[in-house]
């Protein structure tokens, strides 16, 4: 029997920043469209997290009176800093010699998470339906080879795929068009760059993994509107990565830290090395008697434009970061996904009304401030491939010189998962054990973030081979599962593989990193995953 | 048979909850809310009476803030018929809660009233209970198995010492355990359907109840940390300190 299915003129997977800006513009283009969004969190939010410093462009042009609609976009940037970290010393590096795109005085810092909770109230208020705790898990075609919408996941399901008690069959999609904006290394979107071929020409993907943590501070620790990012320190010069530490309202710092998931050596921990930068004087102090109330992480796109794959397939679009648009340097992806968003719906109107070609998205994209932004930033990623010191010297150049004009542009040349090195040819790293107060171990981490997956499922975390973790990844490079998951869903006991997928935080990371691509994510059932508040 | 359904919108389970820095409370600000866990098992048993052909209606009612009616939005997409949400501001106690639940019963008059056997926030466990009584019904509370038999149910409850087996007659009210069954999921189509029922609104003040808190709450604090525990070498060890440290043999 057919499974029961619904028609709309747009169907959105994922309700973040690009996804609900798709679907607000969607509806104030055309207010009699159907349109629904699909999210795998519990509620809107709850998967979302970001740093965030947040720039108002693509707000201004989607929601011009957000300020008095009520916004949680409050706290202004009143002060900036940017110190390179040494072991015991820093350096601060005067805020007039940073590139443009690094100043943020015109910018807000905010949790994203709670900005979606708006955004899918205003949303609803046009008419979107919002469907919280369904996951799309697989995308339905047309006999064409076009995108016919998607299915969700069937609810109810056992470890071995019997109905259990309760069983709900997920349903069918249909839809106009279907608009995949799942976030970084969306599994949806991953599917369809392979089938439709849509990075060839393009630089491998490249990304990075961010953690952030939630903490409240004494008034002396705390300067609201201070804007603080750090590279050095406790990172090797080979190894790309840095801080953000932002002063946000309520006493709350935003701090957080990301680790260019290139990184060569299998026995770096980027949970650890998180936890070894706050011991940093500098850090220290600032945190120093407060709370860590929140944690969390998630993978994040680090390639540009070099590595954005096309955007439009017959029925479909791909936008935001499960395409690729943030912008590095300026270490911000929610405007440009916004943005994106907002081109989609456009691209959408158009094609309902006129039937035109989805490809029209490229051409909008193209003559848009967004292609400008990531094109002016496109050589800053890969020429950190040469070091930070080489980096930073070639970044000053072409950012602050040349204004990213330079008529060149560098290539990422290696995918992530290809950049380990044997286990046995790089240093082993002794990281210093957690004190419970500034520093933490990853079991008390998990269990801030309120993951959890119902028990007894499909296990979402699958194996191509089963055999490989102990018979080539342990022996190659001391299986990194264990260390760059950043909740210990992987661990190998007495020879054996064991994965806790029901603490999974849904970061995708080790769909990223695992050296032989031999790990694949997939969506759980609908509302499990961490329940992030204010991230 | 008409059938009464109360629910509850509490923190999410999941969800580690913080403790306001003046003790006033916690914090509820952009946390993860749901039906409080042993209410949607109360739902899942009306429904099921009502899929048998026990009861004809199925009536969810909440007490809350506006964003309350989520709940009863929930009980409604897994196949409660109507919904009702009693609007309040601020917390109302378990006796202010029974005394507006029992002008709800006067006016829907269902013949079993159903409730989770407690609330995960407050953890008092005493609605159901004062409800049966200011009412005058029998109750059987902490429910683990439910049969009707003509006019007179028969309640398995989890007890201390195992389960009990008692009857009790119509009108009732049950408060149900987690063991009483597994609550379904709400199937995409049938959230849609709920999204379009309507649910009637009730202001708590026209109900013309005493509502008014009686319990003084003088401070929210954490548990203690709890201490890690050490490994002991031998059993006689470990007697010694049963017995001399923690003192509990």
């Amino acid at each position: 029997m057919p499974r029961e299915s619904m028609e709309y003129d747009a169907v959105i997977v994922g309700a973040g920043p690009a996804g609900l800006s798709t679907a607000i513009k969607l509806k104030q283009l055309d207010p009699n469209l159907n349109v629904c969004i699909l999210e795998k969190g519990s509620e809107v939010g709850a998967h979302i997290l970001s740093g965030n410093v947040f720039e108002t462009k693509a707000l201004d042009e989607l929601l011009p009176k957000w300020k008095e609609q009520g916004a949680p976009v409050k706290t202004k940037v009143s002060k900036e800093k940017f110190l390179f970290l040494g072991k015991k010393s820093s350096l601060s590096w005067p805020t007039w010699l940073l590139p443009s795109v690094q100043k943020n005085h015109n910018n807000y810092i905010i949790s994203l998470a709670n900005l979606c909770r708006w955004l899918a109230e205003q949303a609803e208020k046009l008419g979107v339906e919002i469907f919280p705790g369904f996951p799309a898990s697989e995308i339905l075609y047309k006999e064409d080879g076009s995108i016919k919408g998607v299915a969700t996941l069937d609810m109810g399901l056992d470890k071995k795929g019997n109905k259990k008690e309760g069983y709900q069959e997920g349903m069918e999609l249909h839809a106009k068009v279907t608009v995949f904006s799942e976030g970084c290394r969306g599994h949806l979107g991953k599917q369809l760059i392979k089938k439709f071929n849509l990075n060839e020409g393009k630089n491998p993907q490249q990304y990075g993994i961010g953690f952030k943590e939630i903490w409240e501070v004494s008034d002396q620790q705390h300067q609201e509107g201070l804007v603080m990012h750090t590279a050095g320190w406790p990172l090797d010069n080979k190894t790309y990565g840095g801080s953000f530490v932002y002063h946000a309202d309520k006493k709350q710092i935003y701090i957080g830290y990301v680790i260019g998931l290139d990184y060569q050596n299998p026995h770096l921990s980027p949970f650890d090395e998180f936890q070894r930068f706050k011991t940093h004087k500098d850090i220290k102090k600032m945190l120093e008697g407060g709370k860590r109330i929140s944690f969390g992480a998630r993978a994040l796109i680090e390639g540009g434009l070099q590595s954005l794959p096309k955007m439009y397939m017959p029925g479909g679009l791909l936008i935001g970061c499960d395409a690729g648009t943030l912008n590095m340097p300026k270490i911000k992806g929610s405007h440009t996904a916004m943005k994106s968003g907002m081109i989609a719906a456009e691209t959408i109107v158009e094609h309902i009304k006129n039937k035109t070609d989805l490809s029209i998205y490229e051409k909008t994209f193209k003559e848009s401030w967004i292609y400008k932004e990531l094109h002016a930033a496109r050589n800053v990623k890969p020429s950190f491939s040469w070091g930070l010191i080489l980096g930073i010297i070639f970044t000053g150049l072409d950012q602050i010189l040349f204004r990213g004009k330079l008529p060149l542009t560098l290539k990422h040349k290696h995918a992530d998962h290809e950049a380990l090195k044997p286990a046995n040819q790089m240093p082993k790293i002794d990281y210093p054990k957690p004190d419970g107060k500034l520093t933490f171990d990853k079991t008390s981490s998990v269990y801030l973030t309120g993951t959890n997956h119902i028990e007894n499922q499909p296990i979402h975390l699958q194996l191509k081979d089963s055999n490989l973790p102990i018979n080539y990844t342990l022996k190659e490079y001391d299986e990194p599962a264990q260390r760059y998951c950043p909740v210990g869903v992987y661990e190998v006991q007495k020879e054996k593989f064991v994965i806790n997928s029901q603490n999974c935080i849904h970061c995708k990371t080790c769909d990223i990193k695992e050296p032989s691509q031999n790990i694949t994510w997939v969506a759980p059932e609908g509302g499990g995953g961490p329940k992030y508040g204010n991230m | 048979m008409k059938i009464l359904v109360v629910v509850k919108r509490v923190i999410d389970y999941n969800v580690q909850i913080r403790v306001k820095e003046d003790g006033s409370g916690v914090h509820t600000d952009n946390v993860k809310m749901s039906t409080n866990p042993p209410d949607d098992n109360a739902v899942e048993e009306a429904v099921k009476l009502k899929e048998a052909g026990k009861a004809k209606e199925v009536v969810a009612v909440t007490i809350g803030d506006e964003k309350a009616q989520e709940t009863v939005r929930k009980a409604l997409a897994v196949g409660a018929d109507r919904g009702v949400h009693v609007k309040i501001e601020g917390d109302v106690e378990p006796l202010g809660a029974a005394k507006i639940l029992k002008k709800i019963v006067e006016k829907e008059k269902p013949e079993l009233v159903l409730l989770g056997k407690q609330a995960i926030d407050d953890d008092t466990a005493q609605r159901g209970q004062m409800l049966a009584a200011i009412l005058g019904w029998p109750q059987g509370t902490f429910a683990s198995k439910l049969e009707i038999k003509n006019k007179v149910l028969e309640v398995i409850r989890e007890v201390d010492e195992g389960l009990e087996t008692i009857e009790i007659n119509l009108p009732a009210v049950v408060t149900c355990d987690l063991r009483l069954n597994e609550p379904r999921y709400a199937s995409l189509p049938n959230i849609m359907k709920a999204k379009k029922k309507s649910i009637e609104q009730i202001i708590a003040k026209d109900l013309g109840v005493d509502i008014a808190h009686r319990l003084q709450q003088l401070k929210v604090e954490e548990p203690p940390k709890r201490k890690g525990g050490i490994k002991v070498t031998s059993v006689a060890e470990l007697v010694d300190k049963l017995k001399n440290e923690a003192k509990v043999i």
